[in-house]
């Protein structure tokens, strides 16, 4: 299996779509960095960034690669090479071609800038995410045979994760603001991994708000060890439940 | 020399003496020490008489309930501890021209229902309380009904309990022509607290970590604090019911908690706010009924909100401030605006400046709409820095239908004030 994950990410790599990735996000990084003269604004515009685009890229990214990759997966299947270890060579491959493009797109320029523990916070979560937006898109993309098709449904799954989710929690918010909602609202949050990166990074980052009204609720649960493992705990299960119906679907699926 | 040694010619001698020390400009001394078991500082000071001095050589003395009515001088010397051993106040002074310096009073009693201080002034003027360290006491340094007093270099460091069971730091009741400076409190109640005082300055001060607030303020005109440092106190500083207040240079650091404000303003009019710097608070300047008042050149770094402008506000003027790097820069919570800003800088302004003067030549909205979400609805914080607020908040500055539309920067600057 190792093997077969390294000659998969040779071939990712050898596809430069990542390397553009990590040169665009350095570049913006940068650029924002050096315009800002203040660095946490710069450091906001990154976390906008990272959460608007590692979840589409990651997700898109992962839905094209195994589409492309679909006759290769076919030579596999011929060899004798179980479909589980096939399966996960391609998805840890992909995670860690992102991964090494994540690091070196928006941890170089972290580092240079010298962003502190906000910066390091926002690496450990972004990594996390992108694993999980890959599980994501290979849960659909094995049970989808068109790949048009596909990726449509990958691109509305991130539109619905990044948009119309908070949409959601917003009107239920309004409509039920007679009810005690914290709690609730803690729950919904852990139902969507982009949220639950958000809030984990913006904990970090926007303390003294936070520390306000119901604020200092989502503080204490969050901002303690037990928040943290909750907060991590969710978004590795965000990575295994999609991974484990990619696998089932994969394990049956007539190629 | 015969005729010293005869009592019939040195009685009158020593008669002349007596009256000539009792009228001289030369005030007496009296020395304590700890050791000596023949003179307490009590007895010490019953026997002084005014104008003289006192000198408390260093050691552990355990009296409490010393009380000064003469115009006496105490003066430490190597650092003396009077220990109060829990009983009572420790020092009670009540007179004028009094002088208490360098000694350490510690553990005074406490009590639910009495003032019990380290040091208390009561009808009293011309005190000097300077470069003493209170510890342990219920109330540190507790004025009342007393006129120039001079509060100086004092540590008064208190043992943080329940809020109700814990006394303030330096408490002035009913004062005039206070100076308080210099002084550094820590673990009280209220580290400054001030009812009824008037003309009296409050700088260079230091107030770190109190239970409730870091200075109090109410009912107290025509005063003036400048330079302090706040930090981290429960819930800030507030200031109330008073009027002609200077604030001058303070700096407001990390007041954090649900109720907690770098200073809270409540019904003061006429009153100046100009050059202090507020860095992570959960509220910088929290607004409420508040007239007439100059915000000038203050700069705000990393506060949850910058400042919060109630609708009850009127007639303020808010210039030449920087906000930067605040999660919300103003929010409010009504359509009425009263107030105007202009000249400030707004790290979150996105216009343009055509003309080069410095000035953006469109007006800057501080108020967006996700702040108004916010008061409403608390809850949806958790919604901070998702993609749909900035959306929303995007949508909202193109077509401003719910945000106050008169809560506006005019001239808002394209560069950072220099204060």
């Amino acid at each position: 299996m190792p093997k077969l994950i390294l000659y998969i990410f040779r071939d990712i790599l050898r596809n430069k779509i990542v390397i553009a990735l990590s040169i665009f996000l350095f570049a913006v990084s940068f650029v924002l960095f050096n315009l800002e003269e203040n660095s946490s604004k710069a450091m906001l515009s990154i976390l906008n960034m990272a959460l608007i685009i590692t979840p589409l890229i990651s997700m898109i990214f992962a839905a094209i690669h195994y589409y492309n990759s679909y006759e290769f997966i076919e030579l596999m299947l011929a060899q004798p090479i179980s479909r589980k270890k096939i399966l996960s060579s391609e998805f840890f491959a992909l995670g860690l071609a992102l991964s090494v493009a994540l690091l070196a797109g928006l941890g170089l320029p972290l580092i240079i800038y010298q962003s502190g523990i906000d910066g390091i916070w926002l690496l450990t979560t972004t990594i996390p995410l992108a694993w999980s937006c890959i599980a994501i898109a290979f849960a659909i993309t094995v049970n989808i045979r068109d790949k048009a098709k596909g990726i449509g449904t990958v691109l509305l799954l991130w539109f619905y994760l990044s948009l119309i989710y908070d949409g959601l929690i917003l009107f239920t918010m309004f409509s039920l603001s007679d009810y005690p909602l914290e709690k609730i609202t803690l729950g919904l949050i852990a139902l969507n991994p982009i949220d639950l990166a958000r809030v984990s990074i913006m904990l970090k980052m926007d303390v003294s708000a936070l520390m306000g009204y119901t604020g200092a609720l989502y503080k204490h649960f969050f901002g303690s060890v037990y928040g943290f493992a909750f907060t991590f705990g969710i978004l590795l299960l965000w990575i295994i439940v999609p991974l484990f119906i990619a696998h089932h679907s994969f394990q049956k699926k007539d190629i | 020399m015969k005729w010293s040694s005869n009592p019939k010619y040195s009685l009158p001698y020593i008669l002349f003496f007596c009256t000539l020390f009792k009228t001289s400009a030369f005030a007496g001394r009296i020395d304590v020490y700890p050791l000596n078991k023949n003179l307490e500082i009590k007895e010490a000071i019953a026997k002084a008489i005014n104008g003289d001095s006192i000198f408390i050589h260093s050691g552990l003395y355990r009296e409490n309930n010393i009380l000064i009515t003469k115009s006496i001088h105490l003066i430490g010397v190597g650092n003396p501890v009077i220990d109060g051993e829990h009983n009572n106040v420790t020092i009670t002074i009540s007179g004028r021209n009094i002088t208490l310096s360098g000694i350490t009073i510690q553990n005074s009693g406490h009590s639910a229902m009495n003032d019990i201080a380290g040091i208390r002034c009561i009808d009293a003027s011309d005190i000097h309380i300077i470069q003493n360290k209170v510890l342990n006491c219920h109330f540190g340094i507790h004025v009342s009904n007393s006129e120039d007093i001079l509060i100086q270099n004092n540590e008064v460091v208190g043992t943080p309990g329940a809020e109700q069971n814990t006394g303030n730091g330096i408490h002035l009741w009913k004062c005039n022509r206070a100076k308080i400076f210099s002084n550094y409190i820590t673990g009280h109640r209220d580290g400054i607290y001030f009812e009824f005082v008037t003309h009296s300055i409050i700088q260079d001060n230091k107030s770190y970590t109190n239970i409730r607030y870091g200075l109090h303020f109410m009912f107290s005109h025509n005063d003036q604090y400048l330079c302090n440092e706040f930090r981290e106190n429960g819930a800030g500083v507030a200031v109330m019911y008073s009027k002609n207040v200077t604030m001058e240079e303070n700096l407001f650091y990390k007041n954090w908690g649900a109720s907690a404000y770098g200073i809270l303003l409540k019904d003061i009019t006429d009153s100046k706010i100009e050059k202090n710097h507020f860095f992570e608070n959960t509220v910088g300047i929290h607004f409420e009924g508040t007239s007439r008042l100059k915000i000038l050149r203050n700069e705000f770094i990393s506060n949850g909100w910058a400042m919060k402008v109630q609708a009850s506000c009127s007639e303020n003027h808010f210039n030449n401030n920087n906000f930067l790097a605040n999660s919300f820069d103003v929010a409010t919570n009504g359509s009425l605006v009263l107030n105007t800003f202009t000249n400030n800088y707004w790290d979150k302004y996105e216009g343009y400046d055509l003309n080069k003067d410095g000035i953006g030549d469109i007006p800057y909205y501080p108020v967006s709409l996700y702040s108004i979400i916010v008061e409403q609805f608390p809850g949806t914080m958790i919604l901070l820095r998702s993609i749909l607020i900035n959306f929303l908040d995007k949508a909202e500055k193109a077509i401003p239908s719910l945000t106050p539309e008169n809560l506006k920067d005019f001239q808002p600057r394209i560069n950072k004030n220099t204060l």
